[in-house]
Order: C-alpha cells, then structure tokens, then sequence
C-alpha cells in the first residue's frame, strides 16, 4: 500500500476529500457573509442559522410535502431568501443608520431566537435526510473511493461560488453592487434605487446560506446547532480571508478545508482548533488578512 | 467660608454631583449589606458574580468602544485556574485561589489583547468569538479541566485561613467585598484621566492618534483590566458554587455577558450591574416555570428589542429622563 508520510494514501485522499468538502461550505458561508457585509456593513450573526433554517426546511419538504431533494435545491433558498428580504426590509432597515455593531447584535438576536425555537420543536439531536438516489454509491478512482454525493457537494458549491464571482464581478447588477460598496450616496443621486439593492443583497446572501444548508443535510445531521458553531469557524475564516475579495473568501475557505483535513490525519488533537491559530499567525503578521486591503 | 466663595458655579455643581453620588454610593452599600436579610445570599452572590463580570465587560464596551464576543475564556479561565488550584491544594486559602484565576485571565487578556486590538469594530469581535471557541475546545480536551463534567466539590476553604466560609452569609460578605473591590476599579479607571482618554479613542479614533496617543497601548491596557476582572468574576464564582463548567467557556455565555451590559445600559456605571440581576432573576424565574425550555428564545427576543427601541438600557433612560426633568 503507498503511504504518505506513514499514512495510507486512501486513509490520506479520504481525509484530504473530508477537508475540501469542509472547505467547500467554508467557501460559501463566507461567500455569503462577504456579499452581505460588502452592502450593509454587518455582520449576519444569523448566517449560520439560516444555514441550518435551509437544511431543515429541505427536511421538513421532503417529509411533509413530499419535495424532492432537487427541487428543495432550488426552492428552499427561494423561500429562505425571501424570509431574509423581510427581515431586512422590517428590521434591518431601521437600524442601518446606527453603529453597525448594532447589526451584529441584532442579528445575534434572531439566531438565537431560531436555534431556540426550532431546538424546543424538534430537540437538538439531529435527524437524517437521506441522499439522493442518483447520488447514491460511489467510485473507486483505484487510489481512494469517492462517494458520488460528496464529488456533487464539491461540484454544486464550486458553480455556486464561481456564478457568484461572475455575477459580481462581470455583470451590470455586479457592477452597481460594486459602486454602491464604494459610496451608496452617490449611486443614490444617480438613480440607482440603492435600498432595493440592498434588500436583494441580503436576501441573495440569505439564499447562498439557505442553499449550503440543502447540500448539507444529507452529509451532517440536520440539527437546530449545526450552524452556530460552524458560524464561528467560518468568522475566523472570514478574519483570514478579509472580506474585501469574493475569490479570496472561495480560496481561504477551500484551503482552511484541506488544512483542516490535514490536521485530522496527522494530528487529530488540534483539528478543531487549527483554523484558529492560523489565524493568530494571520493576524500577527498580515491583520489585515491575506486578500483584505491595508486600512 | 472662604473656600465656598473662591468657588466658580461650574465647580460648585460638580462638587455636588459628586456629594450625591457618594452618597448614592454609600445608601447602595448599606442595601447590599442587609439585602442577605430579605434575599436568598446564593442568588445575590450569582447576581454579584455576573453583575462583576458585566461590568468588566462594559469598561471596554462602554468606554473604550470595543464589542469583545469572547468575554466567557476570562471568565472560564478565571473559574477553571480557581478550582484546579483550590481543589489539587487543600492547604491554599480561597482569596489566594482567587487571585491565581484572576492573574491566569490577566494572562490570557494580554494575549488575546495583543492579537485583537490588531483589528477594529466588526473584526474585533470576530477575533475574540474566535479565540474565545479556541479556549472552548481546549477546555473540552484538557486532561485537567474534566472535559464535559467540568470540576466539581472545590472546597470553599477557610478565609486567610481564619474564617469558614461553608456558611453562605460570611461567603455572601467575602463575594460583597470583591464585587466593590472590582467595582472600584472600574470606576476608578473610568473617572481617571486614562478613562478619558479611552472614552476619546471610542469617540474619534483617528483623532484620538493624532494627538498623539498611543492608541493601541491604551486599548490594551483597557483590555487586560477589563479581562482580569472578568476573571475575577470567574475564580470567586467557582468558590461560591464549588464548581467550574463548560458552560462559562461557551459563546452563549459571552452573548450574555452583552445582554447583560445593553439591558442595563451600555457605558453606565450601574447599567451591567441592573442588567445582571435582572437577567440573572429571569433565567431564574423561568428555570422553575413551564417556559424553562424557552430561555434563549425570550434572551433573544430582548436582544432584538434592546437594539431596536432601547439602546440606551434601563439606567441609560433612566439618567435621559433625570437630565430632561431635573435640569
């Protein structure tokens, strides 16, 4: 059997896999946060239980009413977005002129809200959402075995996250949403109606975590906490990245993946604890983090 | 007589506000030493221990302008440092298994300090959420901490090894004297020129620089106050309740601690200290009711209220409508 540094390489290529998926969420939770805070200059403390609303409302689709896995794919970020353009038009609005660690504390708020009700209706042990039937099984590439619905998570989100960038970076809305980062006041004089861009920002923000939340649920436990505490890795993801930067927030969050997977082969102790010194080093030698702009 | 007429009406107010405030002060202390006498003493020494830790809170909240989203390491490192002392040490007195918590929160706040202050406003919270989960999983996976059990039966011990504290109305004393030690600190620091100073960083920092401050050293300092005293909170804690959790070390705690501090009034004096015991008598209260399950729900839903239509707190308003009608 090949070994790589006294490991089998399947045992290796398996953890490395775990890392990238890992990644991969990382990637688009930040994605999400990045987009939010570029617009509103919060932090959406409720991110992480948007992510978890997504993966429950996929669930509850699928017991209740019957949708299938691919449609819950598309509607649950329609539906959970929606409820975030709400919320941002009845809330969030009121309190944009303030300090915006008053964003972080409100939106702090409404997680614990969410994660609180849905932990008294459905308790906090996790439930299961049984893969897809044409995702099921999977290939034995002949140096590890790839289970076809971890290659589709990778696959979707990497879509996700570069249709995004795209979006962002290479369309007229992109553009206005570019400007209106840069001074909303002076895309306001010029006509842009700058709130509904905002409102749409946050609810496409929403949407992204919504949609990590269905490709999640057939891979973790769907439990009312399976957001809060990847939450807050995906902040210290955030604090590495800087948020200045779509493509730097799809790398940091790919690459804390694998190094996290790595961790997990050659010293399991620290897995959870990794992404957190690497940024302590970040900040000590880049603080503004490695894609953010000197401030 | 001559002493009053050299004085200018502009100090002549600030004397008397200062008179009424010692003497608000003194009629405070005069409450908490007989309110044993109404008032189950554990539930005040809870409400005296939060109460200590919202106020080191809100001296960098309040004052310094820094949201810290990880308050809960100091306050767990301070209870776990405390109770593996006193407990693996029979013959260590309690203030000194106190002061060994406190200094090990010292030492962590100026560790987290120097990272965070790296970063401002929402990043800043984001490095201390972070770091403070970092001390979670360390706590978890420490062979000294009991892992999810936490520490249990760390003996309350004898007093500068003279007075029994196993009786709660002398520990009630003891947790009254640090409370105003702490208390003092902190009001101290914030009327000091140091507080002012720190008040102009939260103000205007690019200002605050230019006048040539060292603004970083300043935040600092106000960190690793702040941090010790919450860990101060943490160590007589674990006395009082002769244990150390988990609990402490999670982030719901740190979002408590801010609850606390917006409830009663962010940059008050006596805003965390209200803050704390209503908060404290809630979850108390609800513990016992049929809506025990639904604590973090309603702590949110305060949450969201504060921020939305009560920004100043209980003592901020309070202070608004003094101002307004007794001018």
């Amino acid at each position: 059997m090949t070994m790589i540094f006294g490991v089998p390489l399947a045992v290796f290529m398996g953890q490395l896999m775990l890392g990238l998926i890992n990644g991969a969420f990382y990637a688009l939770l930040s994605l999400g946060l990045a987009v939010i805070f570029g617009l509103l200059k919060i932090i959406n403390f409720a991110h992480g239980a948007q992510y978890m609303l997504g993966a429950f409302a996929a669930m509850l689709a699928l017991e209740y009413l019957g949708i299938n896995y691919w449609v819950a794919l598309l509607l649950v970020p329609l539906v959970v977005g929606g409820l975030g353009v709400v919320l941002e038009r009845l809330i969030l609005r009121r309190i944009a002129h303030l300090d915006h660690l008053y964003g972080l504390l409100l939106t702090y708020g409404l997680a614990l809200i969410l994660e609180g009700s849905l932990i008294n209706i459905f308790g906090v042990s996790g439930s299961s959402y049984p893969t897809p039937e044409a995702l099921q099984g999977g290939m034995n590439l002949g140096f590890m075995f790839l289970p076809i619905y971890r290659a589709w998570v990778l696959v979707a989100a990497m879509v996700v996250c570069v249709g995004t960038w795209f979006i962002i970076e290479r369309t007229r809305l992109g553009a206005y949403l570019r400007a209106g980062t840069e001074n909303p006041a002076l895309m306001q004089a010029f006509g842009v109606n700058v709130p509904q861009l905002i409102t749409l920002t946050y609810g496409f923000g929403v949407a992204l975590a919504a949609f990590a939340g269905v490709l999640a649920a057939p891979l973790y436990p769907v439990s009312p906490t399976m957001g809060s505490s990847l939450l807050i890795v995906v902040f210290a993801v955030v604090v590495i990245g800087g948020m200045g930067s779509i493509l730097g927030a799809i790398i940091t969050g790919l690459a804390m993946g694998l190094i996290e997977g790595l961790t997990k082969v050659y010293y399991p102790e620290a897995a959870n604890t990794v992404i957190f010194l690497v940024m302590i080093l970040v900040l000590l030698m880049r603080p503004a983090g490695l894609f953010g702009k000197e401030a | 007589m001559a002493t009053t007429q050299a004085l200018t009406p502009a100090m002549q107010r600030q004397r008397n506000a200062r008179m009424r405030r010692n003497l608000l002060y003194l009629v405070l202390l005069a409450l908490a030493l007989v309110a044993p006498l109404a008032i189950y003493p554990v539930f005040l020494m809870k409400v005296l221990c939060f109460a200590l830790f919202a106020c080191a809170f809100n001296l960098l909240l309040g004052y310094a302008g820094l949201l810290s989203f990880g308050h809960a390491a100091f306050l767990a490192t301070g209870g776990y440092f405390t109770g593996i002392m006193l407990s693996s040490y029979p013959g260590l007195t309690p203030e000194a298994g106190i002061l060994i918590g406190t200094l090990a929160a010292v030492v962590l706040g100026t560790f987290f300090g120097v990272l965070s202050i790296r970063r401002q406003g929402i990043y800043f919270a984001m490095v201390t959420l972070a770091l403070a989960q970092m001390m979670f999983f360390f706590f978890i996976q420490a062979p000294f901490t009991g892992g999810e059990d936490g520490l249990h039966g760390v003996p309350r011990g004898e007093l500068f090894g003279l007075i029994s504290l196993s009786e709660n109305l002398p520990m009630y004393y003891f947790v009254l004297a640090i409370f105003v030690i702490g208390f003092a600190i902190i009001q101290r620091t914030v009327h000091s020129p140091f507080g002012q100073v720190l008040k102009a960083i939260r103000e205007n920092e690019p200002r605050a620089v230019s006048l040539g401050y060292n603004v970083d050293a300043y935040k600092l300092v106000a960190f690793v106050i702040s941090a010790g005293l919450a860990g101060l909170a943490g160590s007589t804690k674990t006395v009082v309740f002769q244990l150390a959790s988990l609990t402490d070390a999670h982030w719901h705690m740190s979002g408590e601690v801010i609850l606390m501090t917006l409830l009663g009034g962010v940059g008050t004096l006596f805003g965390p200290v209200v803050g704390a015991g209503l908060v404290v008598s809630l979850q108390t209260q609800l513990a016992q009711s049929p809506l025990g399950n639904w604590v973090s729900v309603i702590l949110g839903a305060i949450f969201v209220i504060c921020v939305l239509s009560f920004r100043s707190g209980i003592v901020g308003e309070i202070g608004k409508l003094v101002r307004k009608n007794f001018k």
